[in-house]
C-alpha cells in the first residue's frame, strides 16, 4: 500500500504532492549535508585553538558564539562597540528562600563567568553561562571545581524577563497592532471589504480557516478551533521571522524548547478534552480488529497521545534552532579562517540559507498549525 | 545538552503571554475580522443567488413573453381563419339566398304566367263562345225562318231521341 503510494507520486510529478515533498526533502537533505559539514569544521578548529591557547591572540571559538546567540540571554546584547558590549538590560525575577528577588541584569556588568557578585535582599548571586547561581550563606566567591561546575550555589526559580521573553512580548504587541488595525479597517468599511493592513490580513486568515481547519477538522466543527489555530499560526510566525532579522540579534525564540513545549502542550490539552468516545475508542478499544490486536494496540496508542505533540515540540524547535545554527556557522567561517577572502563565499551561503529560511518561517507555522488542527479533527471525528 | 532542557522561566511567561494573547486577539480581532469575512461570504453568496432568481425570472418572463407571443399569433391566424371561414359561408349564404328568392320569383311569375295565361284562356273562350253563339244564333235564325225546316229539324230531333 505505502509502496504504492509512493510510486504514484514518483511517477506523476505534476501532483501538488509530488512537487511539493521532493523539494522539500532536497531542501532538508541540502541543509543537513552543509550542517553536517560545518559542524565538524567547527568542532576541529575549535579542539585545534583550544589545544593551542594563549598565543597572546583571543581566540575565537564557534561554538561557544553559537550556542550563545542560539540560546536564551539575561540581557539584550546588540553589538561590540570598541570591545565593549552595547546591551539592553532586562530585570531578572528570581524566587529565592528569601522571596521575589529582583534586580537588572546590568548589575553582572557582562559578566557571565561568574565572577561579578550580585547582592541582593540577603542573598548573593552570581551569573555564569547564562544562568542565575545563588551562592550558599557565608560564601562570598563562586568555587569552580575542575569540570567547570559551581559547588558552593544553588539555582533559585528564574522568572526573569529574558531576552526570549522581550522578544516576545515584542512579538505580542506588533500582533495586537497588526490585527487591531485589521479589525478596525473591517469596522470602518461599510460592506464588510478590509483597507490596509486587512486587506493583507485577510488571505492569511482565511487560508488558515480554509486551508488547514476546514479540511482537517470539518465543516461542522471547525469553529470552535479557528481563535486556537490562528493565534498559534501568527504567534509562531511572526517569532520565526523575528528570529531571523539580525539587529535584534535573533533572539531564537521559537527556536527555543520552552516555547514549543508551551503551544504543543496546549494542543495537547485541547486534543485531550475534545476527544471524544470514539477517539478514545480508538485509543483504548480498537473497533474493527480481533481481540488480541486490540490489546496489542492499546499501549501503542496510548505512546501516539503524547509522541503526537513531542514531535510537533521538537519540529518546530529543531528546525529553526537548525536554522540559526546555518547562518552562524557560515559566518563563523571568515573568523576560523581568519580571512576577508571567505567573507564573500559565507555571505552568499548564508543569504541563500536566509532566503530559504524566511519560506521556513511559513513553513513551520503552517505544519504546527496544520497538524494540530489535524489531531483535533482526530479527536471529534464521528464514528462512521 | 542544555539546548533542549526546557528553562522554567520561559515556560512560564510563554503560558502566560500565549494564553493572554490568545484571549485578547479571540475577543478583539478573530471575531471581527471572521465575522466580517462570513458576513461578507453570506452577502455574495445571497447576492449570486439572488441573481440567479432574477436571472430565472427573467428566463421566466421571456418565456412568457414567448408563450403570449405564440398564443397571440394563434389567435390571429384562428380570427384570420373564422374570419375566411365567415366570409366563405356568407358568401355562400347569399348566394343560396339569392338562388331561392330568384327561383321563387321565377316560380312566382311562372304561376302568375299561367293564371294569367288561363284567365286569358278563359276570356278567349268565353268571347269564342259568344261569338259562336252569336253565330250559330244567327245560322239557327237563318235556318229556321221557313216553318218546313223548323219541323224537319224537330222531327230529326225526335227521331235522334231514344226513350228509355
Amino acid at each position: 500500500m505505502f509502496v504504492n503510494s509512493y510510486n504514484v507520486r514518483t511517477f506523476a510529478p505534476n501532483l501538488k504532492q509530488g512537487i511539493f515533498n521532493p523539494v522539500r526533502m532536497r531542501i532538508n537533505t541540502l541543509k543537513n549535508i552543509i550542517l553536517s559539514a560545518l559542524f565538524i569544521a567547527v568542532f576541529n578548529v575549535s579542539f585545534a585553538s583550544d589545544s593551542k591557547g594563549g598565543d597572546g591572540e583571543e581566540k575565537f571559538n564557534p561554538n561557544e558564539m553559537i550556542m550563545h546567540h542560539v540560546k536564551d540571554a539575561h540581557e539584550f546584547h546588540i553589538i561590540d562597540w570598541n570591545k565593549k558590549p552595547i546591551s539592553l538590560p532586562l530585570p531578572i525575577i528570581l524566587w529565592t528562600d528569601n522571596g521575589l528577588t529582583t534586580f537588572m541584569s546590568s548589575g553582572f556588568h557582562h559578566d557571565d563567568s561568574g565572577k561579578e557578585v550580585v547582592e541582593k535582599n540577603g542573598g548573593k548571586f552570581v551569573k555564569f553561562h547564562e544562568k542565575i547561581y545563588q551562592l550558599n550563606d557565608g560564601e562570598t566567591v563562586a568555587v569552580f571545581n575542575d569540570k567547570h561546575e559551581l559547588t558552593n550555589a544553588v539555582k533559585p526559580l528564574d522568572f526573569s524577563i529574558t531576552r526570549n521573553v522581550f522578544m516576545m512580548w515584542v512579538s505580542v504587541m506588533v500582533l495586537l497592532f497588526i490585527f487591531f488595525s485589521a479589525a478596525r479597517s473591517y469596522k470602518k468599511s461599510k460592506n464588510n471589504v478590509p483597507s490596509g493592513i486587512g486587506s493583507f490580513v485577510e488571505p492569511l486568515v482565511v487560508f488558515v480557516r480554509d486551508e488547514i481547519a476546514r479540511p482537517m477538522i470539518g465543516e461542522h466543527k471547525y469553529k470552535r478551533y479557528m481563535p486556537y489555530l490562528l493565534t498559534v499560526f501568527f504567534f509562531i510566525w511572526i517569532n520565526n521571522i523575528f528570529g531571523l532579522i539580525p539587529i535584534l540579534n535573533g533572539a531564537n525564540l521559537s527556536g527555543n524548547i520552552a516555547f514549543t513545549m508551551v503551544l504543543a502542550l496546549f494542543t495537547f490539552i485541547i486534543t485531550t478534552l475534545s476527544g471524544n468516545k470514539n477517539y478514545w475508542q480508538h485509543i483504548f478499544w480498537m473497533p474493527g480488529v480481533p481481540v488480541p490486536m486490540k490489546i496489542f494496540l492499546m499501549p501503542i496508542e496510548i505512546i501516539g497521545m503524547f509522541t503526537k505533540p513531542i514531535s510537533l515540540m521538537i519540529r518546530l524547535f529543531a528546525n529553526i534552532t537548525a536554522g540559526h545554527i546555518i547562518i552562524l556557522a557560515l559566518m563563523s567561517l571568515i573568523f576560523i579562517f581568519k580571512s576577508v577572502a571567505i567573507a564573500p563565499v559565507s555571505v552568499a551561503f548564508s543569504l541563500f540559507i536566509t532566503v530559504i529560511e524566511i519560506v521556513v518561517t511559513a513553513i513551520q507555522a503552517y505544519i504546527f498549525t496544520i497538524l494540530s488542527a489535524l489531531y483535533f479533527g482526530m479527536a471529534t471525528e464521528e464514528a462512521h | 545538552m542544555e539546548l533542549v532542557n526546557p528553562g522554567f522561566g520561559l515556560v512560564f511567561w510563554t503560558a502566560i503571554t500565549f494564553l493572554i494573547l490568545l484571549f485578547i486577539l479571540r475577543k478583539f480581532a478573530w471575531k471581527p475580522i471572521l465575522g466580517a469575512v462570513n458576513d461578507r461570504e453570506e452577502g455574495i453568496k445571497d447576492a449570486l443567488a439572488s441573481a440567479e432568481k432574477a436571472r430565472q425570472e427573467m428566463e421566466n418572463l421571456t418565456a412568457d413573453n414567448e408563450r403570449i407571443l405564440q398564443e397571440a399569433r394563434a389567435e390571429r391566424e384562428s380570427m384570420l381563419k373564422d374570419a375566411r371561414e365567415m366570409k366563405n359561408k356568407m358568401i355562400a349564404d347569399a348566394k343560396d339566398e339569392a338562388q331561392a328568392q330568384a327561383s321563387k320569383m321565377i316560380e312566382q311569375a311562372q304561376v302568375a304566367i299561367e293564371s294569367e295565361k288561363k284567365a286569358a284562356m278563359a276570356e278567349l273562350k268565353n268571347h269564342v263562345a259568344g261569338l259562336s253563339i252569336d253565330i250559330a244564333e244567327k245560322v239557327v235564325r237563318k235556318e229556321l225562318s221557313n216553318k218546313n225546316s223548323q219541323e224537319k229539324l224537330v222531327e230529326e230531333m225526335l227521331g235522334e231521341a231514344t226513350l228509355n
